[in-house]
C-alpha cells in the first residue's frame, strides 16, 4: 500500500514532541538530537510530498481517507494540491530552520522544542487538510503552544502584553471563522465537513454573499488583514527566534491558507462579491504596513511590520480572481514564508550577541558577523521586490493581477517598493554599517555554523527561486487551475 | 562547441557571474590571487564580445536582432529569456566588456575586504551586459535593478567620507525613477498578453484608439511614455533629475566611477533607444521638443556646474551631466523626425542617432578616463581640492600628459573621439532642434572654460611645494589601464568607419 506521507508528515512531530516531554529533564542533547531529527525528517518528507506531486495531472494528491465521526460527517482526510505542496515544504524548511537556529537555547529545552514540534504538527495538518472540521482543529491545535511559547520564552518586556494580544486576536478570528464553517456545514445541506464535496455544493448566491466575509475575515485575521493585523507584530516582536520565524514565515500562511480553502474555494460568489473590499483593506496594508515599517525604532518591529506589508499583496493577489492574481499569491505566500523566517533568524542571531534591538544602539556588525548581514542584504532585495530574487518573481503576477481588475490598486501599491527599499537600506546601513558602539562590542562573534547553514540554505532558495521560476510556479499553477474552475473565472 | 556557439550571448552574460561565483569558494587572504583571478575572468567577455563584433555580418539576422537566443523563463506571466544584439547593443557591449577589466585593473590598490569587491564587480557586470542583451521587458527590468545592488554597495562600503549618503541617494533616486518603469510594464504586459520586446514592438504602438481601463489610449499611452521616460532620465542623467550623480560618483571608488559613468549611465540613453523610441514612435514625436529642452539644459547646466566646482571629481562628475545631454538632444532630434516624411530631415535624423551612439561610447572612454586619472591623483595626493594642486606638470610629466590627452578627447578637440560624435549630433540636429542647439553651444563653450580650468590648476602655474618629492610618477599597472582608452579615442577620432559602419547599418532600418 501507499505510504500516509502526509499523515507521516503530520503527526511525527506530534509523537516526538510527547516523547520529549516524557523524557527526563537536563537531557538536553538527547532532547535536541530528538528535535533536529525530527525535523531533518519533516523536511524530508515535505520535500518527497513536493516533488513527487503530479502538476500535470494537478488536483489532490496523496489522498488518505477514514471516517473518524462519521454521523456528524468528519472524517480523517488528508491531501494536498499543489499550493499545499508547495506550503509543506516551505513549512518543512522553516521548522528545520527553527529547530537549527534555537540550538542554543539554554531555558527549559525539553519544553521549548516540544511545543515547536506540536506547532509544526497543526501548519503541516493545516496545510494537508481536506474536512473543514479537520482544518480547523489543526488550525486550533496551534493556539497553546504559540501562546506558551511567547509568554515563556518571549522578551522578558513584552511577552506578556504580546502573547496575550494574540491570543485573544486569533481567538476572536476562530470564533467568527467557527461560526462560518458551521454555517456552512449546515447550508450545505450534505452533513459532511468533507472540502471536496462541499467545494461542489453550490451554495446560493445570498448565502455565499452573507457569510463568506465571516469566513474569510476569520482566518484572514491570522493573516494580518488590516484592521485585524494588530497582534503580528506585537507578537513577532515578543516571540522567541524560532517561534517568530513559524509565527511570520508559516502561521500567517496557515492564516490566508485557510481563507483561501474555506472562504474562496467554497464561496467563490461571497469572494467576488466582496473583492472590491478586500482589494481596499489589503492595499492599506501593503502601503500603511510599510510606511509604519519605517519608523519603526526597533530592528524587529520593522521586519514584524514588513510582514503585514507583505501579506497584503496576497490578499490582493486572492482579490483579483485572476489566474496571475491567484499564482502571485500562492508565490508570494512561499517566498515571503522563507524570506521572513530568514529575517527573523537574523534578526534574532542579531540580537543574541548584541543584547539589543535598538537600531540607533547597533552598527558595524558587517565586520563581526558578514554572513549574518549577508542573509539580511538578501532578505531585503527580495523583500523590496529587486528581480532576480523570488519577490520579484510573487510580486509581478500579482501586479499583473490587479492591473486586470483594479489599476489604481496597483498603482497605490506600489508605493510601497519604494518605502520598502527605504526602510531596508536604512536598517543595512544603522545595523551593519558604520561604526560598532562600544557598548555592543564585547558580545559580538560570529554567527554559529548551524545558523550560517540556516542563511545560506534560506538565501539559497531565495535567490534559486527568483532565477528559476519554474522551480516553483508549476506547482502553484496547478493549485490556481482547480481554484478558477470552482470560481469560473478566467 | 556547437552548443556554446549558439550560445555565445548567454555565455558573455553569464561568465561573470560564474566568475563571481567560483571568488566566492577563494579564501578571503588571498588577495593577489583573487584580484588576478578577478581580471582574467573579465577579459574573457572582452574577447567573446570582439569575436561577436568580428562575425556579426556572417551571421543572419532574425529580424533587426542577430545572436538571438529564446528560452521560456516565466511562461505564467509570458515572459521569456529572450537575447539578441543589434549594432547599437553591440557597441554598448564592448564598451562594458572594455571598462570592467580596466577597472578591475585599477581597483587593484583597494586595500580592505578585496573578494567582496571584485565579486560585486562581476556581478555589476553581468547586469549591465544584461540591460543591453534583453528582448523581454521583464528580462530588461530583471538587468535593469540588479545592477544597483553591486554599485550600491560598491559606494557604501568602499567610497569617501559621504558614502552612505550618496549610496542610499544612488539607489532610491534609481528604484523611485523605475518604479513609473516598473508599473507601466506590468500594464503592456498585461494589454499585450507578452512582454516579448519584438512582438510588442509590433503590436503596441498599432493601439491607438479606443480605450485602455476607461481613460482614452492615447492619454494611457502618453503617461506610460513618460513613465518610461523618467526612468532612463534619472539614469542618463537628464536634468533635473541628475541631484543623484555628483554625489555618487564623487564618492565611489574609482574603479566604481569609471563603470558608474563609464557605462551605467549608457544604460539609460540606450533604454530610449532601445524601448522608448520602438515602443512609443507617436507619443516620442509629439513630446521630443520637451525631452530636447531638458537635454539642452542639461548641457548648459551641466558644463555651467561643472565650471563652478573646486573638486575635481566633482567637477569630472558634473561633466557627465554635459556630456550625455548632447546624447539626449541627439535622440529627442530623432524621436521627432520619426513623425516626418521629409526625406533630409530623416537623413539628418539617422546622423543625429548614429552621432549619440557613436557619443554614448567615446563619452564611456573619456568619462572611464577622467575619472581614473582623478583616481590616480587621489592615490597619492589624497586630496581631490584643486586649488591644492598647481605646477604639477613640472614633477609628473608623464602623467601630465595623459591627463592633457584625455581632458582633451573629453572637450571634443577635432582629431581626437569627442569631436567626431559632437560634430555628428550637432550637425544632424541642426535642421530639427536649431535654437536648442545654439543654447547648446554655450554648454560647449563652458565644456572648453571647465576642462582648461580643470587643467590649469593642476598642471599648470606655480608648484605648490608641499607636493615636490611627495608625488610619484603613474606606474606601469597604471599606465596598462589608460593606454588601451588613449588608443582609442586616437582611433576613433581619425577613423571612426569600423564603429560608426556598424552602428549605421542598424541605425539604417528604422528610419
Amino acid at each position: 500500500m501507499q505510504i500516509p506521507l502526509l499523515s507521516l508528515l503530520t503527526l511525527t512531530p506530534i509523537a516526538a514532541g510527547i516523547v520529549l516531554l516524557l523524557l527526563p529533564a537536563g537531557k538536553r542533547g538527547l532532547v535536541r538530537g530528538i528535535a533536529l531529527g525530527t525535523s531533518v525528517f519533516t523536511l524530508a518528507i515535505s520535500a518527497i510530498v513536493f516533488f513527487a506531486y503530479d502538476t500535470t495531472a494537478a488536483g489532490y494528491q496523496f489522498i488518505e481517507r477514514l471516517n473518524w465521526l462519521p454521523t456528524l460527517g468528519i472524517s480523517y482526510h488528508m491531501g494536498v494540491d499543489g499550493i499545499g505542496a508547495a506550503m509543506e515544504l516551505m513549512a518543512g524548511i522553516i521548522v528545520f530552520s527553527g529547530v537549527m537556529v534555537s540550538w542554543r537555547v539554554q531555558d527549559r529545552p525539553r519544553e521549548f522544542f516540544a511545543f515547536l514540534l506540536f506547532l509544526a504538527a497543526s501548519v503541516f495538518g493545516v496545510f494537508a487538510s481536506l474536512d473543514l472540521f479537520q482544518l480547523f482543529f489543526f488550525f486550533e491545535l496551534a493556539v497553546f503552544p504559540k501562546y506558551l511559547m511567547i509568554v515563556m520564552w518571549g522578551s522578558p518586556k513584552t511577552r506578556e502584553y504580546g502573547g496575550m494580544k494574540l491570543t485573544l486576536y486569533l481567538f476572536l478570528g476562530s470564533i467568527l471563522a467557527f461560526i462560518g464553517v458551521l454555517a456552512v456545514y449546515f447550508a450545505s445541506g450534505l452533513r459532511s465537513f468533507d472540502m471536496l464535496a462541499l467545494e461542489q455544493a453550490g451554495f446560493a448566491l445570498e448565502f455565499q454573499r452573507a457569510w463568506f466575509l465571516v469566513i474569510f475575515v476569520g482566518f484572514g485575521v491570522l493573516g494580518g488583514l488590516f484592521p485585524f493585523h494588530s497582534w503580528a507584530p506585537d507578537g513577532h516582536v515578543a516571540a522567541p527566534t524560532a517561534v517568530s520565524m513559524l509565527l511570520a514565515g508559516v502561521e500567517m500562511k496557515v492564516g490566508v491558507f485557510a481563507a483561501l480553502r474555506a472562504g474562496l474555494m467554497l464561496l467563490p460568489e461571497g469572494m467576488r462579491f466582496w473583492a472590491p473590499l478586500i482589494l481596499v483593506l489589503a492595499t492599506i496594508n501593503v502601503v500603511y504596513g510599510a510606511f509604519i515599517a519605517m519608523i519603526q525604532k526597533d530592528f524587529k518591529y520593522v521586519i514584524g511590520f514588513s510582514s503585514v506589508s507583505h501579506m497584503g499583496l496576497v490578499f490582493i493577489g486572492f482579490a483579483s480572481l485572476t489566474r496571475e492574481g491567484l499564482t502571485g499569491a500562492g508565490l508570494q505566500m512561499f517566498s515571503h514564508g522563507i524570506m521572513t523566517a530568514l529575517f527573523f533568524a537574523v534578526v534574532g542571531m542579531v540580537y543574541d550577541r548584541a543584547h539589543t534591538r535598538d537600531i540607533r544602539e547597533l552598527g558595524g556588525l558587517f565586520r563581526h558577523m558578514p554572513l549574518a548581514m549577508l542573509g539580511f542584504v538578501i532578505g531585503g532585495l527580495v523583500s523590496m521586490g529587486m528581480p532576480g530574487f523570488s519577490g520579484f518573481i510573487a510580486e509581478m503576477p500579482i501586479y499583473m493581477g490587479a492591473w486586470r481588475v483594479a489599476p489604481v490598486v496597483a498603482i497605490v501599491s506600489a508605493i510601497s517598493i519604494v518605502v520598502t527599499a527605504a526602510y531596508i537600506l536604512m536598517v543595512v546601513r544603522r545595523v551593519f554599517f558604520g561604526e560598532t558602539p562600544e557598548g555592543i562590542k564585547p558580545g559580538l562573534v560570529d554567527i554559529s555554523i548551524m545558523d550560517k547553514v540556516v542563511v545560506i540554505m534560506l538565501s539559497v532558495i531565495l535567490i534559486v527561486v527568483g532565477l528559476f521560476p519554474s522551480v516553483l510556479v508549476p506547482w502553484i499553477e496547478a493549485g490556481v487551475r482547480h481554484i478558477l474552475v470552482l470560481t469560473g473565472g478566467a | 562547441m556547437n552548443f556554446l556557439a549558439e550560445r555565445l550571448l548567454s555565455l558573455i552574460l553569464l561568465l561573470p557571474l560564474i566568475g563571481a561565483l567560483v571568488l566566492l569558494f577563494f579564501p578571503a587572504a588571498k588577495s593577489r590571487g583573487i584580484k588576478i583571478t578577478a581580471f582574467i575572468i573579465s577579459l574573457i567577455p572582452l574577447g567573446l564580445t570582439l569575436f561577436l563584433w568580428g562575425s556579426y555580418n556572417t551571421v543572419s539576422a532574425d529580424g533587426s536582432f542577430r545572436f538571438v537566443e529564446n528560452y521560456a523563463w516565466f511562461p505564467a506571466i509570458g515572459s521569456s529569456y529572450h537575447l539578441g544584439v543589434d549594432g547599437v547593443s553591440l557597441v554598448m557591449l564592448l564598451l562594458t566588456t572594455l571598462l570592467t577589466p580596466l577597472a578591475i585593473l585599477t581597483s587593484f590598490n583597494i586595500k580592505e575586504r578585496v573578494k567582496a569587491f571584485m565579486i560585486l564587480f562581476l556581478i555589476l557586470e553581468t547586469g549591465m551586459l544584461g540591460v543591453f542583451m534583453a528582448l523581454d521587458l521583464v528580462l530588461f527590468f530583471l538587468f535593469w535593478e540588479i545592477g544597483l545592488v553591486p554599485m550600491y554597495f560598491l559606494i557604501a562600503l568602499w567610497g569617501g567620507e559621504k558614502r552612505n549618503y550618496a549610496s542610499l541617494k544612488f539607489i532610491l533616486f534609481t528604484m523611485g525613477g523605475s518604479l513609473g518603469l516598473l508599473l507601466a510594464i506590468q500594464m503592456i504586459g498585461v494589454i499585450s498578453g507578452t512582454f516579448d520586446l519584438v512582438s510588442i514592438t509590433t503590436t503596441w504602438p498599432a493601439l491607438q484608439s479606443g480605450e485602455l481601463f476607461g481613460i482614452p489610449a492615447a492619454t494611457v499611452k502618453a503617461i506610460a511614455f513618460w513613465a518610461f521616460v523618467i526612468a532612463f532620465a534619472v539614469k542618463v542623467p537628464v536634468w533635473p533629475f541628475h541631484t543623484w550623480l555628483p554625489d555618487a560618483h564623487t564618492e565611489a571608488p574609482t574603479g566604481g566611477s569609471m563603470v558608474l559613468a563609464g557605462v551605467l549611465l549608457k544604460l539609460g540613453a540606450y533604454g530610449f533607444i532601445r524601448l522608448v523610441l520602438p515602443l512609443f514612435p507617436a507619443e516620442s514625436a509629439r513630446f521630443a521638443g520637451w525631452l530636447a529642452a531638458l537635454a539642452t539644459a542639461a548641457i548648459i547646466f551641466g558644463a555651467l556646474a561643472a565650471a563652478a566646482q573646486k573638486d575635481f571629481k566633482r567637477l569630472v562628475a558634473y561633466s557627465s551631466i554635459n556630456h550625455m545631454g548632447f546624447v539626449v538632444l541627439g535622440i529627442a532630434a530623432a524621436a521627432w523626425v520619426g513623425g516626418q516624411t521629409d526625406a533630409a530631415l530623416r537623413e539628418s535624423a539617422v546622423i543625429a542617432l548614429n552621432g549619440s551612439v557613436l557619443q554614448m561610447f567615446n563619452h564611456g572612454l573619456s568619462a572611464a578616463g577622467m575619472f581614473f586619472l582623478v583616481g590616480v591623483l587621489y592615490d597619492r595626493a589624497h586630496t581631490r581640492k584643486l586649488e591644492d594642486f598647481g605646477g604639477l606638470f613640472a614633477i609628473l610629466p608623464l602623467y601630465g600628459s595623459i591627463l592633457i590627452f584625455t581632458s582633451m578627447a573629453s572637450l571634443g578637440l577635432p582629431g581626437l573621439n569627442g569631436f567626431v560624435s559632437e560634430f555628428m549630433i550637432v550637425r544632424g540636429v541642426w535642421p530639427i532642434f536649431t535654437l536648442y542647439l545654439a543654447l547648446g553651444m554655450i554648454g560647449l563653450l563652458f565644456t572648453a572654460v571647465y576642462v582648461l580650468k580643470a587643467i590649469k590648476l593642476t598642471l599648470h602655474g606655480s608648484l605648490n611645494e608641499k607636493w615636490s618629492g611627495k608625488l610619484s610618477e603613474i606606474k606601469a599597472r597604471e599606465l596598462a589601464v589608460i593606454i588601451p582608452l588613449m588608443i582609442l579615442m586616437l582611433t576613433i577620432g581619425w577613423w571612426p568607419a569600423w564603429i560608426v559602419n556598424l552602428i549605421n547599418q542598424t541605425v539604417m532600418s528604422w528610419f
